[in-house]
């Protein structure tokens, strides 16, 4: 079980590995997640399904390497056999026809975006999909969201690829050509989703946006994945991992996913020295 | 070596009550190590002598599993320290978390004759357990129970706290076949993720555990009813299904500031330094914050636990904040009794009202209320209520929520024609945890609300004992 079939890098510092999980992958939902510990004193990080493949009885994890434990999984190899994997975790997606709906996905956002649109279109909407990064080299999933897509559009921040601008830019353009949109769904960084709100909300297109918050058991006996959303407490886990984005309270979310940094870079820098860390490239990571 | 726990000795009995050896306090409360440990075989002869075998023994009804007291105590009185653990067992499928775990004091210690009416001090019924259990895992390799034939009955148990691993341990002895499904990663539920290292080492649950594996229990981990399957689906391929998913969604005082950064529940806080050792940390992953000042809000066991945790994360001090006074902390005396000896402070009479933050989203202080003891309530505690106008402010750079458990409503939720309460805890018979749909039993903290290991295990034994009246065995 848990044991990696494939796995690659398709990104500097993204890398997306294909593991066998069969129970996981007939489970699962778009807007579910998992939970995973790399090896015997590895943290639980929940991370995306990107994917799946019930037939094959696989799920497509996609990740960036922001510390120790994603670092970790990009030096791990096919035939390596992952500690532990819980899933699927996290409420599903709402799907049902709504007409048009616009799916944005930032950086490494897009990966979770998929599999929501995916199930979009397969309940008969209309898929706009804004596919956007930093930089031409940043941009993930490109094909997989074409197929799924009825108008794919990409940018990038530094216009090194496809149309120069932030998603958000792009999302105005395509609220102003006029067609109705029923729904928006923006995953990404915390200020990329917060950006496509406050431009959604002056439309006043519905907006779900799906949280990354720190957790630990994923099941809502902890409550380290604490968001606030109209003001009221809501555990990330359980409750989401989708809200409504007019109420999230992003600025806490950004305060509480960094709460850990000290210890994080710690811990980083101490894999460097190891055996398996030494490999590591460390594009914009440990100083 | 053996100290004697009280100077003055009663007439009856001549030997006086066994003090059991511990970690000396300041040198514990930097280290996770046991505190206590254990009786050694000369102790154990003593306190076992002390027992005066009533005809009518008391101390059994005090006993939420029914273990045969007198029979075990005379075992270790004849030395037979092997035999003991196994009359232990019969009842008891997890001897050695029960003998560091359980309240004897209000259990089957509150009923024993030694100490009515104020003669003198109980038999050391929870030690003696614990040494028994101990000692036949040092010792006793290899001893099984002889299994009967198998039924061809299957139970699915979810959940593999106390209640589930007792319930698999209480129908495997009659040959039922068990799996017992647990959503994290280790087994033993609020033993594995909650109960500290120093009080309950993981070790012993996981020998315990490893006893039920080799019986023939079967476990899957990292599998979440409720997510992966549901009941429903258990129910096609099992007899019968128990829930006991334990009090797992912690509650928080709904006061500003929250969900400021170092603010943790307990079960958090717990999960982090317990299930992740995150204590070890850089070694292990998980790291958890290391507070210079703590403040801990409750006034239970998990409270205790939390703050004799921080103590040992390296806090320079810590703060118990309760809204009673010492008389009321619903925490067991000797936990409360080691919290103190460890330098751990208590601020009584207040009500925290906000958590104050810096900047960076960071605690740094307590806004509280004097309170004062007014009426009693329900729970036939003097109740506190407000001072007028009177504010304090604590420093803290970490505060930890131990107010108490809701029901997790993932199970629940998810499986029709279970009925639950206003609360969210499953209904359920507490004599044989039948619940409202057909085939599905529940017993522990999704039932009691958040109550004791023994209690859960005492859940899981009646819940057994239904299911194989429902199967017809006997």
């Amino acid at each position: 079980m848990f044991d990696i079939l494939e796995i690659e890098r398709i990104a500097p510092g993204v890398s997306r590995a294909v593991i066998k999980a069969p129970d996981i992958a007939r489970a699962h939902q778009p807007g579910q997640f998992i939970i995973l510990r790399a090896h015997e004193d590895g943290e639980r990080i929940p991370l995306t399904v990107a994917d799946k493949d019930t037939q094959a009885g696989t799920l497509t994890l996609v990740w960036q390497e922001v510390g120790v434990s994603t670092y970790y999984l990009g030096t791990m190899c096919a035939g390596e056999r992952l500690q532990d994997m819980c899933g699927p975790l996290g409420t599903p997606t709402h799907i049902e026809k709504f007409g048009t709906v616009v799916g944005i996905g930032g950086g490494i956002g897009v990966a979770p975006l998929h599999p929501i649109t995916k199930g979009m279109k397969a309940a008969g909407n209309r898929i706009v999909s804004i596919v956007g990064a930093r930089t031409k080299e940043l941009l993930i999933m490109i094909e997989d969201m074409r197929k799924i897509s009825d108008e794919l559009l990409i940018s990038t921040d530094d216009g090194s690829f496809g149309i120069h601008g932030f998603v958000t830019q792009v999302l105005q353009d395509v609220i102003a050509r006029g067609e109705p949109i029923a729904l928006c769904v923006a995953i990404g960084p915390v200020p990329m989703m917060r950006a496509v709100v406050k431009v959604t909300r002056e439309a006043n297109i519905p907006t779900v946006v799906s949280l990354n918050p720190i957790m630990v058991d994923g099941t809502g006996m902890c409550g380290a994945c604490r968001v606030e959303v109209g003001g009221k407490t809501k555990f990330g886990c359980v409750d989401g991992p989708e809200f409504d984005g007019f109420q999230v309270d992003f600025d806490l979310l950004s305060k509480r996913l960094a709460m850990y940094k000290g210890p994080e870079l710690v811990a980083l820098n101490r894999f460097r020295e190891t055996d398996r860390g030494c490999k590591c490239q460390f594009p914009g990571g440990a100083a | 070596m053996s100290e004697i726990e009280q100077e003055t000795t009663p007439k009856k009995p001549k030997v006086p009550r066994q003090k059991m050896p511990e970690q000396d306090p300041i040198e514990r409360a930097h280290n996770f190590y046991e505190v206590a440990l254990g009786y050694e075989n000369d102790l154990a002869l003593l306190e076992a002598s002390r027992c005066l075998k009533c005809k009518k023994p008391y101390c059994m009804k005090g006993c939420p599993v029914e273990v045969d007291i007198p029979d075990f105590v005379e075992m270790v009185k004849q030395g037979d320290f092997i035999s003991a653990a196994w009359k232990v067992k019969e009842k008891n499928s997890l001897p050695r978390i029960a003998g560091r775990v359980c309240p004897q004091e209000t259990q089957c210690e509150a009923t024993c004759v030694l100490g009515k009416k104020g003669k003198g001090e109980p038999c050391a019924i929870g030690r003696l357990e614990r040494f028994v259990a101990d000692y036949a895992a040092k010792y006793g390799e290899g001893a099984m129970p002889e299994l009967p034939k198998p039924t061809g009955l299957k139970v699915a148990s979810v959940g593999s706290g106390p209640a589930g691993l007792t319930l698999a341990g209480a129908l495997t002895r009659k040959g039922i076949s068990v799996t017992v499904l647990e959503a994290l990663h280790e087994l033993g539920g609020v033993l594995v993720y909650g109960i500290p290292e120093f009080r309950l080492p993981k070790a012993i649950v996981r020998s315990e555990v490893d006893e039920l594996r080799k019986m023939g229990v079967e476990f899957k981990t990292n599998w979440v009813v409720g997510r992966i399957e549901t009941v429903d689906d258990l129910l096609e391929k099992y007899d019968g299904v128990f829930i006991g998913t334990g009090a797992g969604a912690p509650l928080f005082l709904n006061i500003p500031g929250e969900n400021l950064n170092g603010v943790y529940s307990a079960n958090e806080y717990l999960t982090r330094s317990n299930l992740m050792k995150a204590y070890l940390f850089p070694q292990s992953d998980t790291p958890v914050a290391r507070g210079r000042k703590v403040v801990v809000f409750g006034g239970g066991n998990v409270a205790m636990d939390s703050a004799r945790t921080a103590l040992r994360l390296g806090a320079e001090e810590v703060t118990i904040v309760y809204r009673r006074t010492m008389e009321e902390l619903p925490a067991r005396a000797e936990e409360v009794h080691h919290a103190v000896e460890e330098g751990v402070q208590f601020k009584l009479l207040t009500a925290p009202v906000q958590i104050k933050g810096n900047e960076a989203g960071w605690v740094v202080g307590l806004r509280c209320q004097q309170m004062k003891l007014g009426e009693p309530d329900d729970s036939g505690r003097r109740r506190p209520v407000p001072v007028e106008g009177e504010f304090f402010d604590i420093e803290c750079d970490c505060a930890i929520v131990a107010i108490g458990n809701a029901a997790n409503p993932l199970v629940p939720s998810t499986t029709k024609g279970l009925d639950t309460n206003k609360w969210g805890n499953i209904v359920a018979d507490l004599e044989t945890g039948k619940t409202s749909k057909d085939r599905v039993w529940a017993g522990g903290d999704i039932v009691t609300g958040a109550a004791t290991v023994i209690l859960a295990m005492g859940a899981g034994r009646k819940a057994a004992l239904a299911m194989l009246e429902t199967f017809g065995i006997s």
